[in-house]
């Protein structure tokens, strides 16, 4: 009886040691399915042009070659990266605030139209870009905007509303109610409760918030590629071409301009990891 | 008596009116704080999506002032335009396979790290990688490792070999849509596994404690109590991966163009092909406006056939 056991036991493990093993044999080709292509694109950013194929990819390079890192950054590669730098910050502000304004009537208010201003919001979540596309590109000529920084502004900030919106309303309907009514008692009105009492307890959500649209906002490619044409206006996604059409057959140098604009955010990534991943994840409420 | 009963009537009339005040205030305050993002929505999306519709009873350039009105002819040829609808084709496909391979893939990937605990930790934060890069960023990437030359593919294959041999993945068909698929299962995976990893943390530890107590082994537990508690995140994870599917752009924008002779074109690309190269405007807000229909129908159908349950 006993020996029984023990022989079902030893088999059960078994059973899991060859389960882990083959779970582990996934993960390692997984892990090299990932990292291959990083690989590629690092090792090949330090040849010389015509190095790449007489080297082989795989090989290491010889020499290294810093010579593309050079050319790249002082051939206007940190101009994008400023420009982009400065249409997300300036965005990513309004957007928190106008959505922080939006949600706090839908959360705490009681009036009539609420529940139909809060659905109409929610519905705009999945409304496609490119349906507007034309328009937007039609009001920003008209407007004088376009071929300026300034023309991404109301698109970046409107795209992202819906959904921070939606996240803010939730999340401000989780503050007790007390904490506004006794501030009221003290003589708050409605705009000072929201200034003094509500933004400053939506800070983590808020700077979720921050983290899902900012990453969105700075890889973001159609709007900037529609309403924008002279280099010295475009931002970082658009980096990408200008440069492979000024240098179209040396991939070295392209290479080495991915290395740069992808390096930003896996310092932010290794520095921020939960932080990051959690705000990304708030964009999974999209679907 | 009587000036008692007056003083009620007072009172009454008093208090009514605190409140309608009260209540007018509320809805002032609540107008002030929701204008912008209202203007804002009504700027940038509403109208924008109502002037797509109208401009796609024209035929217009987008610059002259020649916008010649031709009622329903543009939705005429839409309905027949092979492009579009195998452009069509080509988006459910890629919605298909993104389906069966970022999901799943995601899941185990999720699965493996909830089992093993943290100290998978490494391969959580390298599986992680590709999605912080930009889909600009891997189109270009890619379209340099899938190349015929000195391409990812190609230098295994003449090592395997020996001599040289091209692997052709991004020039002909349908080898290049299946090529953009599996770029698109690298970019997407991790964010399912993220996804899936959240899931798995949400799921209250006296569930686990409680198998564990009832003699379950890890295995039978992610078996038989987690992963059917995963169902509405994954009918969640699908809604997404389908309406991406569907208005997907910027990495075959950049990276095959719609090309090899139409093979990976999207609705999107073709849109934008139409409107920004072509300057068909009239046309092309037509064919916005046909991927915008067909993107929220074939959502409401999914929403209604698996009644995805808002979990937030």
């Amino acid at each position: 009886m006993n020996g029984q056991k023990e022989v079902d036991y030893k088999k059960e493990k078994m059973k899991s040691r060859i389960a882990w093993g083959i779970a582990i044999l996934f993960a390692c080709i997984w892990l090299v399915i990932t990292l291959v292509p990083f690989f590629f694109m690092i090792m090949n950013s330090f040849r010389k042009q015509f190095d790449m194929l007489a080297q082989g990819v795989f090989h290491f390079p010889d020499p290294w070659y810093f010579e593309n890192y050079v050319e790249v950054a002082t051939n206007g590669f940190f101009g994008y990266f400023f420009r982009s730098v400065i249409v997300v910050a300036v965005s990513l502000i309004l957007m928190l605030i106008i959505a922080a304004c939006a949600a706090y009537p839908l959360s705490r208010m009681k009036f009539k139209m609420r529940g139909l201003i809060y659905a109409g919001i929610v519905a705009m979540m999945s409304i496609p870009m490119h349906v507007t596309l034309i328009p937007i590109f039609k009001m920003t000529t008209k407007m004088g905007l376009y071929d300026s920084l300034r023309s991404l502004i109301g698109p970046y900030v409107t795209f992202a509303l819906p959904m921070s919106v939606f996240i803010l309303t939730a999340f401000m309907m989780t503050i007790p109610k007390e904490v506004e009514e006794s501030a009221e008692i003290d003589g708050c009105n409605k705009y000072r409760n929201f200034f003094s009492i509500i933004l400053p307890l939506s800070k983590s959500g808020l700077s979720t918030l921050a983290i899902y649209n900012g990453v969105s906002m700075w890889n973001e490619f159609a709007f900037a590629n529609t309403l924008l044409q002279t280099p010295a206006h475009k931002t970082l996604p658009l980096a990408l071409g200008q440069f492979k059409g000024e240098h179209a057959m040396d991939i070295p140098i392209i290479l080495s301009v991915l290395v740069l604009s992808v390096l930003p955010m896996i310092i932010l990534f290794i520095v921020f990891q939960d932080k990051l991943v959690k705000g990304m994840m708030a964009g999974a409420v999209k679907g | 008596m009587v000036t008692r009963k007056g003083d009620n009537v007072a009172l009454k009339n008093n208090t009514n009116g605190l409140a309608q005040a009260r209540e007018k205030s509320t809805v002032k305050a609540a107008a002030v704080f929701l204008f912008p993002a209202l203007f804002l929505i009504a700027v940038y999306m509403i109208y924008p999506i109502i002037d797509t519709f109208t401009t796609s009873a024209y035929s217009w350039n987008g610059i002259s002032s020649d916008k010649i009105f031709i009622g329903m002819k543009n939705w005429k040829t839409l309905f027949t335009d092979m492009t579009f609808w195998s452009s069509f084709g080509h988006n459910v496909v890629v919605m298909v396979f993104s389906i069966l391979l970022q999901i799943p893939i995601g899941m185990l990937l999720a699965t493996f790290l909830d089992a093993g605990g943290r100290k998978f930790n490494l391969f959580k934060v390298i599986w992680f990688l590709p999605y912080l890069m930009s889909s600009v960023a891997i189109a270009f990437l890619f379209s340099y490792a899938l190349a015929t030359n000195g391409g990812i593919f190609s230098s295994i294959a003449s090592m395997i070999k020996g001599g040289k041999v091209t692997v052709d993945l991004l020039g002909r068909n349908p080898h290049a849509l299946f090529s953009v698929i599996g770029v698109m299962a690298w970019q997407f995976t991790p964010f399912y596994m993220v996804y899936f990893i959240a899931g798995y943390g949400n799921i209250d530890t006296s569930i686990y404690e409680a198998a564990v107590i009832d003699g379950a082994t890890r295995g039978q537990y992610l078996r038989t109590i987690a992963i059917p508690l995963l169902g509405p995140i994954f009918k969640t994870a699908c809604t997404m991966s389908l309406i991406g599917s569907l208005k997907y752009f910027d990495m075959i924008w950049n990276m095959t163009g719609g090309g090899p002779a139409g093979g990976t074109e999207l609705m999107a690309t073709y849109m934008y092909k139409l409107s920004f190269q072509q300057f068909n405007m009239g046309y092309g807000s037509c064919v916005a406006a046909g991927m915008f229909l067909l993107i929220t129908f074939i959502a409401l159908v999914f929403q209604k056939i698996f009644v995805v349950k808002e979990d937030y």
